[in-house]
């Protein structure tokens, strides 16, 4: 591939074709219960794409993406916290002016490591540094001693499990279990009404294509290129004089700080933030979508997460009790089945349709799961 | 009452059980006029699903997930309540109709769901949730699209909203009687208290602390937490033989309860001779803990399945016969059964389904047909209700050993105990 711009022909396209469905098509067409359910999908779509990154092209199987999620969600919920926790919307609580739950666990002032959350500014750099730095001490520990695969998948794990037993446990500073709810205002803009669903709805489709658009960018540069080469045969990788542990954390603190961009959209667009998003099995949940929507595929994790959370709401709308079933079968069939998700189902079969269709000679298939041979199968 | 007499008693008397139920929560009612005549333009002024011959309603709590054990009880209430009120001829002459939604133990799915009914289905109002974070999930939806919630646990307080009715009891219901009784009783001076790690069983303590302190002037020789789930308590047991409590208070919550009930006996502690009060264990826990780990043990709470009254009687006949005979009924299980009936009364009373109405209206509604007695919603949107104590059998249910000669009543936000 001598191809160096960061979006190819084909990809281009995708890309388009995402922006019409996220932009013009559902906005269109879905009320807006259903618009802000697509929100909610949409900010594990920005897991997903942290995910192709480090899982898909760096071969480093996180299993703790719901840690950095949370710290994402939780630094922009203090935030909004802080703001509903008005004296004047407080004043039944013993001391006015702090969260609720800090008022029912005998907490009387506001802790310190609260206090910067008052400013926006200090939370978005937060929301961007906090995850990224915990990203880059897990990733530094582990990769310089050059622990990878299944090892660094459960280490990942035990971390999702500590940072939510922390957060269940220190409930007067986190709000424990329920989590951070009643979420009103953003710098006194009311984020509930139907009209600011829809300003957030189209604010978060905006960073997912900024984020979309620095995947690509990592994916066609040279350090795109290392990452494939480190993943399919790192010791060539390392004998070749490159620093495999620098590339390594650098992928990882990627997909962290796009976890985190993703949670801080979702305490936004729902209003909430809770453990449930931090431990082992949200951070399980999201490695599937990617799985399903194709790891090797920027725009199929974006899919397939949308696909699967779309099955998840209507299965257990019509089927309460039986849901579950239904969703664990869909995983199955498609892992077994289509090893490369939906995206391997896209660019193996239906791709070559509709370029034999339009056969113009010239093109090759290849659509937005376009596989170039950089993105092969890894040989693990 | 043995199992046999009990079989003997149903059968004589199924039927006529349930051709009365229907009617018995009516006799509270004025003389109605013919309901079904009111137009659906009156009653409903706000959108509701509501037609001429039907009226929707959501329940909406986690048939799957680690709380299903403990929520299927309520659904199965309450769709019991439903059946009986359309039998009887349904609300302001309109059938009700339900709409599931699964909260699959999942507090934001909660929300999500709560959402959706209220936007797309517009229901008129919404029996569920369960744990206090699932409520608290909910709460800042149905405030914002104006919904109704009946809610059917006994939980912390703390709380107190225009869009919800409480059909639980609060804690100082639950608690206050309950200590009252081992310190007259047992004499009891030194408590010991374990719970799990979250907002109910801390605020519960925190009342219960204050109680023992101030009122009973006794003391608390411990205070342990778990996290949810935990399965060792080995060591909370230790610190309990060394401080000999008069009494072990407990709010464990879920699957730790199994093991704790059972470390506890294996240790050695014989509940026939220690006293142990918990706020948190039912007939559906024991189901799961065993009649024989937990015997002797004594629970605080406002219904037990085997209270000795008419009406009782008849909602555990109509309940087995729905759900099968091997099904217990806890303490939850019958406030949720409140629920659709306590609307039902409300509506009436309001003549209309209009949620600001039937806010307006719910206090002094009263139901004479609850399984627990009489019961009447506050001021503050909990019920008026009575406290019990019961000492576990082995056979899984209750033995009444005390109720309180009154209503309690209900105090959200308790002074001098917070």
């Amino acid at each position: 591939m001598t191809d160096n711009r960061f979006v190819n022909k084909s990809e281009l396209i995708g890309i388009l074709l995402l922006a019409a469905l996220l932009v013009v098509i559902l906005p269109l067409f879905l009320d807006v219960f259903r618009l802000n359910l697509v929100a909610k999908y949409l900010t594990y779509a920005f897991v997903a794409l942290g995910l192709v990154i480090c899982w898909g092209y760096g071969g480093i199987l996180s299993l703790g993406q719901g840690v950095f999620f949370g710290l994402g969600g939780y630094c922009m919920a203090m935030f909004l916290k802080l703001e509903a926790s008005s004296v004047e919307n407080t004043k039944i609580q013993s001391t006015p002016g702090i969260p609720d739950f800090m008022d029912w666990n005998q907490i009387t002032a506001l802790p310190m490591f609260w206090k910067p959350f008052h400013s926006l500014t200090f939370t978005v750099i937060a929301i961007v540094l906090v995850p990224g730095l915990f990203a880059l001490i897990i990733g530094a520990a582990m990769f310089k001693r050059r622990v990878g695969g299944t090892y660094f998948a459960i280490i990942t794990q035990a971390v999702a499990a500590i940072l939510t037993i922390l957060i269940v446990g220190q409930q007067g500073y986190t709000g424990g279990i329920n989590g951070m709810t009643d979420l009103r205002t953003l710098k006194g803009w009311d984020i509930r009404p139907d009209h600011a669903k829809i300003v957030l709805y189209f604010f978060e489709v905006g960073c997912l294509f900024v984020c979309i658009f620095i995947a690509q960018f990592i994916r066609h540069s040279k350090l795109g290129r290392i990452l494939v080469a480190m993943r399919d045969k790192e010791d060539r990788v390392r004998f070749s004089g490159y620093s495999v542990a620098n590339f390594k954390i650098f992928a990882f603190c990627v997909s962290a700080v796009f976890a985190a961009i993703g949670g801080a959209m979702f305490a936004l667009n729902v209003g909430f933030m809770s453990p449930s998003f931090v431990g082992i099995v949200p951070s399980i949940e999201m490695v599937i979508y990617t799985a399903v929507g194709g790891r090797l595929s920027i725009l199929g994790a974006i899919y397939g997460t949308l696909l699967v959370n779309f099955a998840k709401t209507s299965l257990s709308e019509s089927f309460p009790e039986l849901w579950l079933f239904g969703l664990g079968g869909l995983f199955i069939a498609v892992v077994l089945a289509f090893p490369n998700g939906l995206a391997g189902i896209w660019g193996d079969y239906i791709a070559p349709q509709i370029a034999r269709l339009f056969n113009s000679g010239n093109s090759k298939p290849g659509g937005w799961a376009g596989k170039p041979v950089a993105d092969s199968t890894p040989a693990e | 009452m043995s199992e046999d007499e009990a079989k003997g008693l149903q059968s004589a008397f199924r039927r006529k059980l349930l051709m009365g139920m229907a009617a018995l929560p009516a006799i509270g009612l004025l003389p109605r006029p013919s309901l079904a005549d009111v137009p659906t333009s009156v009653v409903n002024t706000t959108g509701l699903a509501v037609t001429d011959t039907e009226v929707t309603v959501g329940i909406l709590h986690s048939a799957t997930g680690t709380m299903a054990i403990s929520e299927t009880g309520s659904i199965e209430s309450e769709k019991l309540a439903i059946e009986q009120i359309n039998a009887a001829g349904g609300v302001l002459g309109r059938k009700i109709k339900f709409i599931q939604e699964d909260g699959a133990s999942d507090w934001p799915t909660f929300a999500e769901k709560a959402k959706k009914l209220l936007v797309n289905d517009k229901v008129a109002a919404i029996m569920g949730c369960w744990t206090s974070a699932s409520r608290k999930a909910v709460l800042p939806v149905v405030e914002q699209y104006n919904g109704m919630l009946y809610y059917p646990t006994f939980y912390e307080g703390l709380e107190q909203s225009k869009n919800v009715i409480y059909t639980g009891q609060e804690a100082t219901q639950q608690i206050l009687a309950g200590l009252n009784w081992v310190n007259k009783e047992k004499g009891a001076k030194s408590f010991f208290f374990i719970g799990s790690d979250y907002i109910w069983p801390r605020t519960s303590n925190k009342i219960a602390r204050k109680h023992v302190e101030n009122v009973l002037k006794g003391k608390v020789v411990g205070e342990e937490y778990y996290p949810l789930g935990n399965t060792q308590f080995n060591s909370v047991i230790n610190k309990i033989k060394l401080t000999k409590p008069d009494v072990i208070f407990t709010d464990v919550v879920g699957g730790s309860n199994v093991a704790f009930y059972k470390q506890l006996k294996a240790a050695g502690i014989d509940l026939s001779k220690q006293t142990l009060l918990t706020i948190s264990v039912t007939e559906d826990e024991i189901d799961g803990i065993g009649g024989e780990n937990i015997a002797g043990a004594y629970a605080c709470m406002k219904y037990f399945q085997s209270l000795d009254n008419p009406n009782n009687k008849a909602f555990v006949a109509a309940f087995k016969k729905m759900w099968g005979e091997k099904t217990v009924i806890g303490d939850v299980t019958q406030a949720a059964y409140l629920g659709p009936w306590l609307w039902k009364l409300t509506v009436e009373k309001a003549g209309s389904f209009d949620v600001d109405k039937v806010a307006a209206a719910s206090p002094g509604v009263e139901f004479k047909g609850a399984p627990e007695g009489y019961v009447r919603i506050h001021e503050n949107h909990h019920l008026w209700s009575k406290t019990r104590v019961g000492r576990a059998k082995l056979d899984g249910q209750f033995e009444l050993v005390y109720e309180t000669a009154d209503l309690v009543e209900p105090d959200p936000f308790p002074k001098g105990y917070q």
